[in-house]
């Protein structure tokens, strides 16, 4: 039984106090807390099995390697890939766009293409694609939103173009918590040759993922959103595309050979097999395992019922916050559209001041753009406070936060 | 001079994204207190609320007080101007 009382024991931070108050943990869009088996297996691994991965032959590099290697099977198992050699270990989410921007879309995208992202993207899913646009020459285009948040559906279609040769578009919006159809979108991009991105950094961590259900092309997300340490996250992408794709960083690791021709002067690099070609360097060997024993804690859990708690939460939030006469909340309030993020505003307050009055009573909550700025644009406001749950939130933590924004609203 | 009272009493500045650039500016824990008094004797009181933050002004800027020791200083040009402002408050 899913019981976020007991799961708060394993999380040791949300034993602390801020500024005198219990801390209420309502930042889970930026970062998850890490609950100790995580914790754990990080100071495990450091105390008893820390070397460098792959190429060596003593013991040490041995187990670290195995444990790192056995990182990739696990991330593999839990989103449905066929195998380690579609998953790689990247900095995050944004890395991992990077990846696909700059190791797909330099060689493959002509002045004459497309490329559509949506006006719900986080600044990640579109920064690297107007950069590329600037050498490349080729064009970005922004697919409408309607009014309630949600992504407009025929503007979709209609944009989806011969033209267009990559769709990367949110699976969960990190500002409305909306949740993009984005099976219907791989389909529609298939159909027109084009390939599907999709930012699942705020999807993988919240609901059940399978990377062939939704017949995705790539799919990335981050470590840190999904009870794991920061600097690691995940690149999918199906192995016959990354086996294509040139690689995006140089260095260590990534090659099988680099020859020196003293005739030419010059050196003969081939690649190493997926997915190292993709990890150029010494790895975060332990950001992976601490990824690993994050995964073990959440399908421990099961994913469908992560799903269905942050949901209820979810929609007692909505209904609970519409109490407050002068806070207005942004996004559908139909629970069935959205997911574990709830962004509003108290009526005359910047949302770095509400975020700050509420720090005072110890409630952590997020303000301003989140880096989504275009989607702020479209909503007509300036900023917004947005409340994002997990795992160890309950409908008490809920019941204080309308508690203080009550009292707030009767101060003004 | 200058830096070294910034230096003194500043932990942390923030600059918020977006267009109008503000800045959160985090006070020292143990020069909060101090921090607090010096800017309140300066800037003009525009009104309290819920006893938590003073809104004031200062010249033509607009000043969010906390009394957990951090502030936002409203549509700031720089980061120049915003140290300028800091060290005039803080002298």
């Amino acid at each position: 039984m899913f019981d976020p009382y007991k799961i708060r024991e394993d999380f040791p931070i949300l034993k602390r106090k801020i500024n005198n108050h219990p801390l209420i943990y309502f930042d889970n869009a930026a970062t998850s807390q890490k609950p100790k088996q995580v914790i754990e297996a990080i100071k495990e691994y450091y105390e008893m099995h820390n070397a460098n991965v792959h190429r060596a032959v003593h013991t040490l590099s041995l187990e670290a390697t195995e444990l790192y290697e056995s990182a990739h099977e696990e991330v593999a198992k839990f989103i449905g890939a066929e195998s380690t050699e579609e998953i790689i270990f990247t900095r995050g989410t944004t890395e991992a766009i990077n990846t696909v921007a700059y190791s797909w879309g330099l060689r493959n995208l002509k002045k004459e293409d497309e490329v559509l992202v949506t006006l719900m993207e986080h600044h990640s899913n579109i920064v690297p694609w107007e950069i590329l646009s600037k050498i490349k020459g080729f064009k970005v285009r922004y697919i409408d939103i309607n009014e309630d948040g949600t992504l407009n559906m025929q503007a979709l279609q209609k944009a989806i173009t011969p033209k267009v040769k990559i769709v990367c578009i949110a699976h969960v919006s990190n500002v409305t918590g909306v949740i993009n159809d984005v099976r219907y979108a791989a389909k529609l991009a298939h159909e027109n040759n084009a390939l599907i991105l999709i930012d699942g950094a705020q999807s993988v961590p919240h609901m059940p993922i399978n990377v062939k259900e939704l017949d995705c092309d790539f799919l990335a997300f981050s470590g840190h959103k999904m009870l794991g340490p920061t600097g690691i996250g995940v690149l999918y992408g199906k192995r016959e595309i990354l086996e294509e794709m040139e690689p995006f960083h140089g260095g260590g690791e990534m090659i099988r050979e680099v020859s020196y021709n003293p005739k030419t002067q010059s050196c003969k690099i081939t690649w190493n097999n997926l997915p190292w070609k993709f990890e150029a360097g010494t790895p975060n060997i332990c950001g992976g395992i601490g990824l690993m024993a994050a995964i073990k804690y959440l399908k421990n859990l099961g994913m469908e019922n992560v799903k269905d708690h942050e949901c209820a939460l979810t929609e007692y939030a909505i209904k609970r916050l519409q109490e407050c006469q002068k806070i207005k909340i942004y996004g559908p309030k139909d629970t069935k559209a959205k997911c574990g993020i709830v962004p509003f505003n108290l009526e005359g307050f910047d949302s770095h001041d509400l975020a700050l009055l509420l720090d005072n009573y110890g409630i952590t909550i997020r303000s301003g753009l989140h880096c989504a700025q275009p989607l702020h644009q479209k909503l007509g406001i300036k900023s917004s406070a947005r409340a994002s749950f997990y795992i160890y939130n309950t409908q008490e933590e809920i019941d204080r936060l309308v508690e203080v924004l009550k009292e707030i609203e009767k101060s003004l | 001079m200058s830096t070294a009272i910034l230096d003194a009493y500043i932990a942390r500045i923030e600059e918020a994204c977006g267009e109008e650039r503000d800045y959160i500016i985090h006070f020292k824990y143990d020069k909060k207190e101090e921090a607090i008094s010096k800017i309140l004797q300066k800037a003009t009181l525009q009104k309290t609320v819920a006893k938590i933050i003073f809104d004031l002004t200062y010249k033509e800027t607009q000043i969010h007080l906390y009394a957990t020791g951090k502030a936002i200083f409203k549509k700031i040009k720089d980061k120049e101007e915003l140290n300028q402002i800091l060290i005039e408050l803080l002298s």
